[in-house]
């Protein structure tokens, strides 16, 4: 992306000389004054909640009433709250399923729109669409074309042929997953496309016209050209789809309320249940530092990852 | 493909582009189809609504009787876009100023602990706030701001802040120099030097943010599921949700899909006429 580049971080360039002046005559506390807004807001809205999590998830905390120092034991408690970890692993089944989808098909359009061709701006378009629509938007909408009465996907697969009678897609885990799973993917794809394609786009094409003269196949050349040199684009669509995943909320709440048989439940849903239904506030708390961690933690895993093999190379 | 000689590639380069085209067109109409079914659908007659949506055009004539019901659900229609829109048009309008203000700061000015506030903004991208709904709930409460549409907006442009403020900084670093030396020169400083001459070259720069912000608090559900819990004071994500979980008696899916397409439609409208911003705040915001 040869105009995204020039828009990157100037921030450490050295400033112009007639800059330096300029700024010196300025260091006072008036710069403070303009960030000062912002800086209050980030520190009532996440640093004080960021510190109050770890606090209250030491306490027995209710709703109402006094809350109480019980140390670990709400980590304790989650340690052996099955409902908990059912949660996660589905989260993470989940989050499996949505990134390979979501990658894969965002690879796929973002090929197909990468260079200009006569209606590549109409497919664009329609290829992001979804994705500026709300998930509690696509969610509703989902829900109505799935459900049995008065859908569409359950007349359609009869007359399709793949089902006899009325078929509740809802009802069952494998069918509601899928049918999430794919709402998903035909809701964000598009925004992958855009992030994997400014990375397509940033391919020199010397590079591809050197390797077709040697006689690189079409595959060949995607696999040892551009793959490599679009490593950072990958490495950030990787990172967003696995955090995006891992706290999926919306979609379940809407379109299955965790069921059938709450096995839909994510690790936000269950955190949310418990904190503002059980308004287990304090044990809620805990979950969430749990389920940052992990977050942490996959990030760092996939960042070495990706960067480790760069230095291989 | 591999075909290196030039005359003979239009007629095979001709079938190929023929053939894409056809895949193309087939999945852009897979990604349109459900837009487009839940459009057409609101205009069918109430009978009709309950019937699958096969053809998804209205058959027995047009109506926008589904409209009408959504205004039945607890304080009507009006009311609750009216929340939306206040919710929406106050987080994009107190970003635009949040952000503007600490972008110049941060581009423009030396001051102690500057460094360290920047990295502060931005580390808010590390948590997700699904994490610390619980505190907030607190904190939203010791502030006398539970259950309000105000306090939300608050949360709202928070989350706004880490994207915004650093894409206001770029802008302002983008702008050279010499101009604000000049009007400098001329005696131009402080808020006038932001307004009337920075300003003006950074317009791209806030409407990409001031979108953004509209369009994120516009369809946000969880935050705005948890922390209001007056029915009067729901956005439309949680009073749809609401009619599709039955709350309002049997779902009613034409009413429904009428006040989904209420919620698409200014997306949809404002993505088309600013995609050139919205693509542009969402690359900004990717390369970080």
């Amino acid at each position: 992306m040869p105009a995204g580049r020039s828009r990157g971080l100037p921030a450490n360039s050295p400033p112009a000389p007639g800059a330096r002046v300029y700024r010196r005559k300025r260091r006072s506390w008036a710069g403070l004054i303009y960030v000062l807004p912002a800086v209050l807001l980030v520190l009532v809205f996440f640093v004080l909640p960021l510190c109050m999590t770890g606090w209250m998830s030491l306490h027995n905390w209710p709703l109402l009433g006094e809350s109480r120092w019980i140390g670990l034991g709400n980590y304790i408690a989650l340690w052996k709250d099955r409902g908990f970890w059912r949660a996660l692993s589905f989260t993470a089944y989940y989050t499996v399923a949505a990134t390979v989808g979501l990658l894969g098909v965002g690879m796929a359009l973002a090929l197909f729109v990468e260079r200009p061709r006569p209606g590549v701006g109409f497919y664009r378009t329609a290829f992001f669409l979804p994705v500026v629509v709300g998930f509690a938007s696509a969610s509703l909408l989902w829900a109505w074309l799935a459900n049995v009465d008065s859908g569409l996907f359950s007349p359609l697969m009869r007359m399709l042929g793949i089902t006899e009678s009325p078929y509740n897609l809802l009802a069952t885990f494998t069918p509601a997953f899928w049918l999430v799973t794919g709402m998903v993917i035909w809701k964000m794809s598009g925004f992958y496309m855009v992030i994997l394609m400014s990375g397509l786009q940033s391919v020199p094409t010397d590079f591809h016209e050197a390797a077709r003269i040697d006689g690189a196949t079409r595959t060949q050349r995607f696999l040892h050209i551009t793959l490599p040199l679009i490593r950072k684009p990958i490495a950030l669509a990787l990172i967003l789809s696995v955090t995006g995943s891992m706290l999926a909320f919306d979609q379940f709440y809407i379109i299955l309320a965790g069921g059938p048989q709450n096995q839909t439940m994510t690790a936000v849903y269950w955190i949310f249940n418990q904190s503002f239904v059980s308004f287990r506030l304090g044990y809620g708390a805990a979950l969430s530092v749990v389920l940052l961690a992990i977050l942490l933690v996959l990030s760092v895993i996939q960042l070495r990852l990706l960067r480790d093999r760069e230095d291989g190379r | 493909m591999t075909a290196p000689l030039t005359r003979q590639r239009p007629p095979r380069t001709r079938a190929i582009m023929l053939m894409q085209h056809a895949a193309g067109m087939l999945v852009a109409l897979l990604f349109l189809a459900p837009l487009a079914w839940t459009v057409l659908a609101t205009f069918k007659t109430k009978a009709e609504s309950g019937e699958p949506p096969l053809p998804p055009w209205p058959v027995h004539g047009v109506s926008v009787e589904n409209y009408f019901s959504i205004g039945q659900f607890g304080s009507g229609l009006s009311h609750y876009v009216g929340n939306s829109l206040f919710v929406a048009i106050s987080t994009a309008i107190l970003t635009i100023l949040v952000s503007v203000l600490a972008g110049y700061g941060f581009s423009r000015f030396r001051f102690p602990m500057k460094a360290m506030l920047f990295v502060l903004i931005l580390a808010t991208l590390m948590v997700p706030f699904q994490s610390i709904l619980t505190p907030l709930f607190l904190i939203l409460a010791a502030l006398n701001l539970q259950n309000t549409l105000t306090g939300l907006v608050l949360i709202y442009v928070t989350l706004q802040l880490p994207f915004s403020v650093f894409m206001m900084r770029n802008a302002f670093d983008a702008v050279p120099n010499e101009i604000a030396e000049a009007a400098r020169i001329d005696g131009v400083k402080g808020l006038r030097m932001l307004v009337f001459v920075l300003g003006p070259l950074v317009l791209p720069g806030v409407v990409s943010v001031g979108l953004i912000a509209f369009l994120n608090a516009w369809n946000e559900f969880l935050a705005a599921l948890v922390f209001l819990t007056d029915q009067d004071k729901y956005t439309l994500p949680v009073l749809m949700t609401a009619v599709r979980s039955g709350r309002f008696g049997a779902i009613d899916w034409g009413a429904l899909q009428a006040g989904v397409t209420v919620m698409m439609i200014p997306c949809i409208v404002l993505f088309v006429a600013l995609q050139r911003y919205y693509i542009r705040g969402l690359t900004a915001g990717a390369v970080k």
